[in-house]
């Protein structure tokens, strides 16, 4: 009964207390938490001071480079700086030299262009370098820096070269050497870039890797697709003289057996100030397509 | 001596029962338990290094503080509470209460560390029953890893060192000086790599030996750390295990043979 007393007046002086911090909070509203500090800016002077608990700080600041990230993605455009990404990464890593996934994923993250990322390639390339010179036998940040030159800055003969050195590495697999001639021989070319996102979604350990490749495999499907279907716009422009108004149009005389559908499932748009005449719908999960394909999905250019 | 010795150390572990130090463990798994659910939203899918990480820095964590606090009342305590007069008029010689002391904490962090262990394989198999493509995603490192025992071996050896030097300075110097001695010798004990190249930042040659004496001289705690080696799936070779727990075993029992010394010239009258 004494203990039930207790407890009663525990409970009642702690509801008094959560009351009171809300009552105070009403008038005197807590300041904002500003997630946009780094608390330490030397990665190494960190690792000296962790006293043994690298790893797990590492994995602090991994979190927190997520957090970064995906939090800024989902900021307003006005307040997307992305400024602690790189500063982040590199406290990871200098913390946990072995942390693969921070060189994999950050230097994806740090090479998406604005808005959906800061857009420098030239920091992931400097991360996944950082990356062999802790982890010589790592063929994949070799192969990864490749792709960052090939897909973000579409530079061929870098990629190139990075594909070629990943394939020199002990225990590289046999197609880095052909993706390396292939590369220069046919860069920027929509086949290609098919089967680097293809590599990446076909080696990787990880499942955001893997999901990323994956929607980059149906955006590329989905150029293919808009280019088909403009050209089937087109045909029936010269022979009607004017562009279907809906696609029940080309689905009534069968030259199309539904409502065209992108690899999400969302419907293909027709709109007359796109090039060819189709788009994806702004709703589709696969916006925005890569711009250096976009001119090319254009058939009368 | 022996039988003495287990009496002595059966009663420090009783007594550490009583003072509800293994409520740790409770708080150990609840950390565990948590984490496995929370760090899989935000990790993006590092959910089992992080566990690993976590359960190793929380042990040891977790093991420092019973090592230091514990540790640095071990014979404080009963000289303040003057239950020491009555110990050593029975026939108990004050080296055997000393090693006796420090056998009971050694058995204390040897429940601790293990329970912990379990703790650990548990969450970690209870995050692969419940999603199987954990085995094929872990590249690194099986998730299971067996490796994963020696990390805890050789923390739990680096333990057994902090238990030796909180023990020592237990025996002349009271509760908080002795804590801060052995936090700071903890923490140099991280830094002796420098310590050992000390010749390479000072021009002096005095300077430079009495770096290198100091290296010698100090515990040397950062070859027991292998948590980052293991989860990575990096090898930690059992010659690497054996050399490392050896040293850290013949520095602990200098540290209680001065603990002795120390202890057995001390006047009580």
């Amino acid at each position: 009964m004494r203990v039930l007393r207790l407890l009663t007046a525990a409970a009642l002086l702690w509801g008094a207390a959560l009351s009171l911090q809300a009552y105070r909070q009403a008038w005197h509203p807590l300041p904002p938490v500003s997630s946009d500090i780094l608390y330490f800016r030397g990665g190494a002077a960190v690792s000296r001071v962790a006293l043994g608990f690298d790893a797990i700080l590492a994995d602090v600041y991994w979190i927190r480079a997520i957090q970064h990230f995906g939090g800024t993605r989902r900021a307003r455009e006005s307040d997307r700086t992305y400024t602690l990404l790189y500063p982040l990464l590199d406290l990871t890593t200098s913390l946990d030299p072995h942390f693969n996934i921070a060189y994999r994923f950050g230097a994806l993250f740090l090479s998406e262009p604005y808005p959906a990322g800061p857009g420098r390639a030239d920091l992931a390339i400097s991360l996944l370098e950082r990356g062999l010179a802790a982890n010589p036998k790592r063929w994949q940040y070799a192969q990864d820096a490749g792709f960052v030159h090939y897909w973000y800055r579409q530079d061929y003969k870098s990629a190139a070269e990075w594909y070629d050195r990943a394939s020199r590495i002990e225990g590289a697999p046999w197609w880095l050497r052909s993706m390396a001639a292939s590369t220069l021989a046919e860069g920027g070319d929509r086949q290609s870039s098919r089967q680097m996102w293809l590599r990446l979604y076909e080696t990787t350990d990880d499942t955001w890797v893997r999901n990323n490749a994956q929607l980059k495999l149906q955006q590329l499907q989905a150029l293919d697709e808009i280019d088909a279907l403009a050209a089937i716009v087109i045909r029936h422009t010269q022979l009607r003289g004017v562009p279907p108004r809906s696609w029940n149009e080309l689905v009534a005389v069968r030259w199309l057996a539904g409502i065209p559908l992108d690899p999400s499932g969302t419907p293909y748009e027709l709109r007359p100030d796109a090039p060819g005449g189709v788009a994806l719908s702004e709703q589709s999960s696969l916006q925005p397509l890569p711009p250096q394909f976009l001119k090319k999905s254009d058939p009368k250019t | 001596m022996g039988r003495v010795i287990g009496l002595v150390a059966y009663h420090v572990f009783k007594e550490s029962v009583r003072d509800k130090v293994l409520y740790n463990l409770v708080f150990f798994a609840v950390l565990m338990i948590g984490a496995s659910y929370l760090i899989g939203q935000l990790t993006a899918g590092q959910d089992v290094k992080i566990i690993k990480d976590l359960g190793l820095a929380a042990s040891s964590v977790f093991g420092l503080f019973i090592a230091v606090f514990i540790g640095v009342g071990l014979v404080w305590k009963e000289v303040d509470r003057r239950s020491v007069y009555n110990l050593l008029v029975k026939p108990l010689r004050r080296h055997e209460f000393i090693i006796g002391k420090f056998a009971g904490l050694a058995l204390t962090l040897f429940v601790n560390i293990a329970m912990m262990a379990v703790a650990l394989y548990a969450v970690l198999g209870f995050m692969l029953w419940m999603q199987p493509g954990l085995a094929s995603s872990a590249v690194e490192a099986p998730v299971l890893d067996e490796q994963l025992l020696k990390a805890f071996a050789l923390l739990y050896v680096q333990l057994l060192v902090v238990t030796s030097v909180a023990l020592f300075f237990s025996t002349f110097s009271g509760p908080m000086l002795s804590a801060a001695f052995t936090f700071g010798l903890y923490i140099v004990g991280h830094f002796n790599a420098d310590l050992a190249h000390f010749e390479n930042v000072v021009e002096s040659q005095a300077a430079a030996w009495l770096g290198k004496a100091l290296y010698y001289l100090l515990p040397n705690l950062a070859p027991f750390d292998v948590k980052a080696a293991v989860v990575h799936g990096q090898p930690v070779t059992a010659v690497y295990v054996a050399l490392t727990a050896g040293y850290g075993l013949l520095y602990a029992s200098v540290m209680v043979t001065l603990a002795v010394l120390v202890f057995s010239r001390r006047d009580f009258k």
